[in-house]
């Protein structure tokens, strides 16, 4: 085992960089296909049916117990991959080839470079350090994910504009508009998270491990996951997510009931495959940041964190504090917890209805910006208050304050009912 | 004329949506967790109600004979068109039908038009067409979708007789007028 | 039965169900409530047959306005102000009494219901239950009145009667006794229109059973009639009998083409398939009867031996080319027209046209039979009329070609064009058809169409529509029962394009511009259209043909002005 870290370390940090892109490629890509898999079993289940439970290839049925794979659709899974590439590649006469090409491999980029800044687990180094597993840990890391993972929506605009077809055209602007209602909120909602981190003084960060960091600190506080200090925060990034990545009951850019296919109406076999992949992975990434951010990362519980874990373990025996050991746990922790939220995305799918176009702008712009706003304003003025140590007099006024402002937002009288 | 729906104003947990949301999310678990309420169908078949409308077949009696009369009236009464009938007589050297004169040459039931609407057997005054319980019906072409006289017999079978009318009529007629 | 218009003097005021009409002196109830709109069920009465009044169906009940015995002055009802009626206790039969002035008549009071369910009752006792398999079903009047008088149920728990059944009465008619309810219509036909004696009842009672009379059988010409006026499904026709339900099918008016006395009929089918020929009733041509025989001629359309394609020496070839072909003969010159008293008179003045642009004179087959005096005429020809009256011929037909004959013996005759006649049955050899080119328009195979160089198939009556002059100079239109078969063109269309390469112009082949022109260009027919005509006929001005010696004798409606001066061998 330390033979394989030897050989690791001896790497040039090129080719190792090389090496975790791949793998973090290599397993984003099929866990994308799952995913579609996973989503139509949970959907069945949730109808009382039994779905997809047909596929076997004949040369694996004399397997004994495969018949639980297959009554699980595994090889639906196997099916719908080759159909997609195998089946007829058709280019429509009409589009604009060049961006009508390009739209899918656009979707595919920010899908698959968001995840070099998102840190996937941790291990604990002989000097006791939490080392995050991360392909590039750099200070700017939130950023960055919101940076790049925004570009995604080109791909659902470029491929509604090269389609040269109504439909798509519509669902690329929606998905457009509803990208630049949903992101602001979004981004408004994590920076009380990193208000909260970057206290006076100490060291400014907007990496991701170090918001995990911040949760697996000692003390009821310091182990505190951000959903419970900032709930609100929470519940407007996990809707703008949903909205980010078109997921139901924000899919306003491919509504088959009024769109046809929406953006990828024109678009078949494997381009439309990675539209549908690409999605997937947006979720996965959303998810990831989400778990970051707001439960704890790799932690297992609240007020359990991964180095206390080591800790009991190396009670156990001091073998499974070897770093790979660690790290695989936190891995399968952190991975755990993305699923979940997956899981999630799928449960809202089958439970939510779509919103209306107008319901979508109107949420996003009368009634998540204001609240994302005002939780920030919120967070602001209570760690000042905390940090400066100010009376009881100021968190009155503070409650006062936050009273009034959401009684104005949702029950004021004057406000026709948004939905 | 314009009609206004009268909508009751949302209550403030309907407003804020997402404990409606979770409501929802509660019932969609529970039934993620029910067993299925579907059918594998072709390796499972469904149970057949009784007085099921499936697929129109012709009847013999429990004699074995041929209970259809060619009367026509289902040919009439059916509302796509589906069944076509050439009548002609039965020949007098048929001792056990001979005394019921008429009967179906040919017997077509087109099964892409049939709708499995039933009038056929509500207006059979001999009781000779059933829609019983096949239900699915397949074929290749065209030809093989129109059911004709032997395969709607095939299918029918034999179902008991109330009445044994043309039998009360052979009788009759083998008693004779007394007078004669 | 008088349907000629009555003097005002002889029409007689009667009140019926409360509504007071003026009908000729003789009507019987029955007619007048038709006058009324009201219908009054009946089973033996027939307007064209006598009265014997014995299904008692038609019980009504009637009164007369009361006058005092000793005075004879009206008695007043002091209630209503009018003269008070006296009801007869007891109700009448509707078809055996006549209006007689005054005469009221409740023809749906509680007590003729009452008596009608009572006779329906009774009918229904020995009444087997055959309606799947009798073909009467539709249009039988028992079982129209046993829906407006039956009960329902049956109270007759006792076995019913047992007749025999598939009886053969003729050739043609087939007797279900059962089924019979003692009408008698049928033997009063055979007796009073056939005057073929034949049927009658034997045995009483319920026992009693229509027969033929030892010895004979009902096989005179007309004996289908009996099969039409049958009330229910006793008597079938056994060429109709179990071929199709007569609620499939669809009647169109027709005529029949057998003589001159132009029958009116009703052809129906199915699909483009015929099932049977029926009389329709025309007062001043054929009442409601029609021979056997024509009744047979629907089976022309689809007999084997029907042309279906057009030919070229024997060859089948496209319609195109075989009227090409014709065209090409028609302009060599020297040609000879046969037209054909079956034609319709649209195809005469076509075929007028024909002869026109050809210059020469169009010659008619005459056909000649022994008539029977009733609706079969000697003049077998449906149309000669016809053919006077467009002009197509001057003079009357001869049976035989002779003058065609010589001049095709005498090489002054290159080809023939035959509308429709068989040139080898009217009197032209083998021989004399070789030596001309033969161009036949035709229904069916025959000697003429075998030798004919070019062959252009037409339609039959039931495939076309058009008009006959019949002997009264009786213009009667009949209609397209059935399409003709695929790639058959209609007579008119072929006509009018043979006129066009003949050089005799553009005309019109659509029934309704023809008519234009035909009525533009001929005096007796101006002002007629065939749309307009009515079903029964429009009788025109024969005045210009009264002295010709027309080969007719008498028959229903019809005598003859003159003895035939000469009748055609």
């Amino acid at each position: 085992m330390t033979a394989i870290v030897e050989l690791w370390n001896s790497l040039h940090p090129m080719l190792q960089a090389v090496i975790k892109g791949l793998a973090v490629i290599g397993v984003i890509f099929p866990l994308g296909g799952a995913s579609s898999l996973v989503e139509r079993k949970v959907s069945a289940w949730m109808q009382g049916r039994p779905g997809p439970n047909r596929a076997l290839p004949f040369w694996v049925a004399w397997v004994p117990g495969i018949s639980l794979l297959q009554r699980l659709g595994v090889f639906h899974l196997l099916a719908d991959g080759g159909k997609m590439f195998f089946k007829e590649d058709s280019l429509p006469g009409h589009v604009n080839k060049f961006y009508f090409l390009l739209a899918p491999v656009v979707a595919m980029i920010p899908a698959l470079t968001t995840v070099t800044a998102v840190p996937l687990g941790a291990y604990v180094d002989e000097a006791g350090r939490v080392v995050p597993l991360i392909l590039a840990n750099v200070d700017i890391g939130l950023l960055a994910v919101f940076a790049v993972s925004s570009l995604g929506v080109y791909a659902l605009i470029l491929a509604g504009w090269a389609s040269n077809s109504k439909y798509p055209f519509l669902g690329g602007v929606r998905a457009s508009a509803q990208l630049i209602s949903y992101e602001l909120s979004m981004t408004l909602s994590v920076i009380p998270v990193f208000l909260w981190i970057n206290v006076p003084g100490g060291e400014g960060t907007l990496s991701l491990a170090k918001a995990v960091e911040f949760q697996s600190q000692p003390g009821f506080l310091g182990g505190m996951w951000f959903i419970f200090i900032m709930p609100i925060a929470a519940i407007v990034f996990l809707v703008s997510l949903f909205a980010e990545t078109n997921r139901l009951p924000f899919d306003m850019a491919e509504g088959e009931a009024d769109l046809v296919g929406g953006f990828h109406t024109e678009y078949g076999a494997m381009k439309w495959g990675l539209f549908f992949v690409a999605e997937y992975a947006h979720m996965m990434i959303g998810s990831a940041v989400f778990i970051l951010l707001f439960f704890g990362g790799w932690n297992p519980l609240p007020w359990i964190p991964l180095s206390l874990v080591v800790g009991w373990l190396g009670a156990v025996s001091p073998v499974l504090t070897h770093p790979i050991i660690v790290g695989l746990l936190s891995l399968g922790i952190f991975v755990g917890k993305v699923l979940f939220m997956i899981f999630v995305f799928m449960w809202v799918r089958w439970t939510v209805p779509r919103f209306r176009y107008d319901q979508v702008m109107k949420m996003g712009w009368q009634k998540l910006l204001p609240l994302a706003i005002g939780n920030l304003l919120f967070y602001a003025a209570a760690i000042a208050i905390r940090d400066l140590q100010l009376g009881v007099a100021y968190w009155a006024a503070l409650a006062v304050v936050t009273v009034a402002a959401t009684w104005a937002i949702f029950a004021n009288p004057l406000q026709k009912p948004a939905l | 004329m314009a009609y206004v729906v009268e909508r009751k104003s949302l209550s403030l947990s309907e407003r804020l949506y997402l404990p409606q949301i979770v409501a929802g999310m509660k019932v969609t678990l529970k039934h993620l967790f029910k067993p299925n309420v579907t059918l594998e169908y072709p390796d499972v078949r469904p149970a057949i109600p009784p007085g099921y409308r499936g697929v129109p077949t012709l009847v013999k009696d429990p004699n074995g004979r041929e209970k259809c009369v060619s009367c026509q009236l289902c040919e009439f009464v059916c509302p796509p068109k589906a069944i076509r009938i050439t009548p002609g007589e039965v020949p007098a050297n048929q001792p056990d039908r001979a005394h019921v004169e008429k009967g179906p040459q040919a017997f077509d039931i087109d099964m892409l038009r049939c709708i499995y609407c039933g009038l056929c057997q509500e207006v059979c005054p001999e009781e000779a067409i059933f829609l019983q319980n096949t239900f699915s019906m397949t074929g290749y072409t065209r030809a093989e979708m129109v059911n004709d006289k032997a395969k709607l017999y095939e299918l029918g079978g034999t179902l008991p007789d109330q009445h044994f009318k043309w039998d009360k009529k052979k009788a009759a007629e083998e008693r004779g007028n007394p007078h004669h | 039965m008088s349907s000629a218009p009555a003097k005002p003097a002889d029409l007689v005021t009667v009140n019926i169900d409360g509504k007071e009409i003026a009908v000729p002196k003789g009507t019987n109830v029955i007619e007048a409530a038709k006058l009324v709109g009201v219908e009054i069920p009946h089973y033996c009465y027939h307007p064209k047959l006598s009265i014997v009044g014995n299904c008692r169906m038609c019980l009504i009940e009637m009164g007369m306005p009361a006058v005092d015995p000793a005075t004879k002055a009206p008695v007043m009802d002091a209630a209503t102000g009018k003269q008070k009626i006296n009801w007869i206790p007891r109700p009448q039969i509707g078809c055996g009494t006549n209006a007689s002035p005054g005469l009221h008549v409740k023809t749906s009071s509680p007590m003729a219901r009452e008596a009608r369910e009572g006779v329906t009752e009774f009918l229904l006792i020995n009444h087997p239950l055959d309606c799947p398999i009798c073909d009467q079903a539709g249009e039988c009047k028992l079982q129209e009145h046993s829906t407006a008088y039956g009960r329902g149920y049956s109270r007759f728990i006792e076995q019913k009667n047992v007749k025999p059944k598939r009886t053969q009465l003729g050739p043609r008619v087939t007797l279900d006794d059962e089924r019979c309810i003692l009408c008698s219509r049928c033997i009063r036909f055979s007796k009073e229109i056939a005057k073929d004696d034949v049927l009658g009842f034997i045995d009483r009672g319920s026992y009693s059973t229509l027969t033929c009379y030892p010895g004979k059988q009902l096989e005179n010409n007309y004996s289908l009639n009996t099969v039409d006026i049958c009330p229910v499904g006793a008597l079938t026709s056994t060429d109709f009998r179990f071929k199709m339900r007569v609620w499939f099918l669809k009647q169109t008016p027709s005529i029949d083409t057998e003589s001159s006395v132009g029958v009116n009929t009703e052809v129906w089918s199915r699909e483009g398939v015929l099932y049977r020929i029926t009389p329709r009733r025309n007062d001043a041509v054929n009442d409601t009867w029609l021979a056997d025989s024509g009744r047979m001629l629907y089976k022309q359309v689809k007999a084997d031996d029907r042309l279906l394609a057009p030919a070229i020496g024997g060859n089948s070839t496209g319609g195109d080319m075989a009227l090409k072909a014709a065209a090409d003969l028609l302009k060599a010159g020297s040609v000879a027209v046969v037209s054909s008293g079956r034609s319709s008179l649209e195809e005469q003045f076509l075929t007028k046209k024909l002869a026109d642009a050809l210059k020469t004179q169009a010659s008619l087959v005459s056909r000649v039979g022994q008539g029977d005096r009733l609706l079969i005429s000697s003049d077998r020809n449906p149309n000669v009329r016809g053919a006077l009256v467009t002009g197509l011929i001057s003079a009357l037909p001869s049976q035989k070609l002779a003058g065609l004959a010589a001049d095709i013996d005498a090489g002054k005759v290159k080809t023939v064009i035959s509308v429709g006649e068989d040139l080898t049955a009217a009197g032209l050899t083998a021989a004399q058809l070789a030596k001309v080119s033969v161009i036949y328009l035709g229904t069916h195979n025959n000697a003429t169409s075998a030798a004919a160089k070019v062959v252009i198939p037409t339609l039959t009556v039931f495939e076309k529509s058009g008009s006959f002059v019949n002997q009264q100079f009786r213009l009667q239109k009949f209609a397209k029962a059935v399409p003709g078969p695929a790639g058959v063109n209609d007579d008119l269309v072929t006509l009018a394009e043979l006129v066009a390469a003949a050089g005799g112009g553009i005309l019109p082949f659509a029934l309704g511009q023809l008519w234009t022109q035909i009525a533009a260009e001929t005096k007796v027919l101006a002002g007629l259209s065939h749309a307009a005509l009515p079903a029964t006929g429009h009788l025109l001005d024969a005045s210009a043909w009264a002295g010709l010696p027309f080969c007719e004798g008498e028959t229903l409606h019809f005598k003859p002005a003159a003895v035939p001066a000469a009748v055609n061998a």
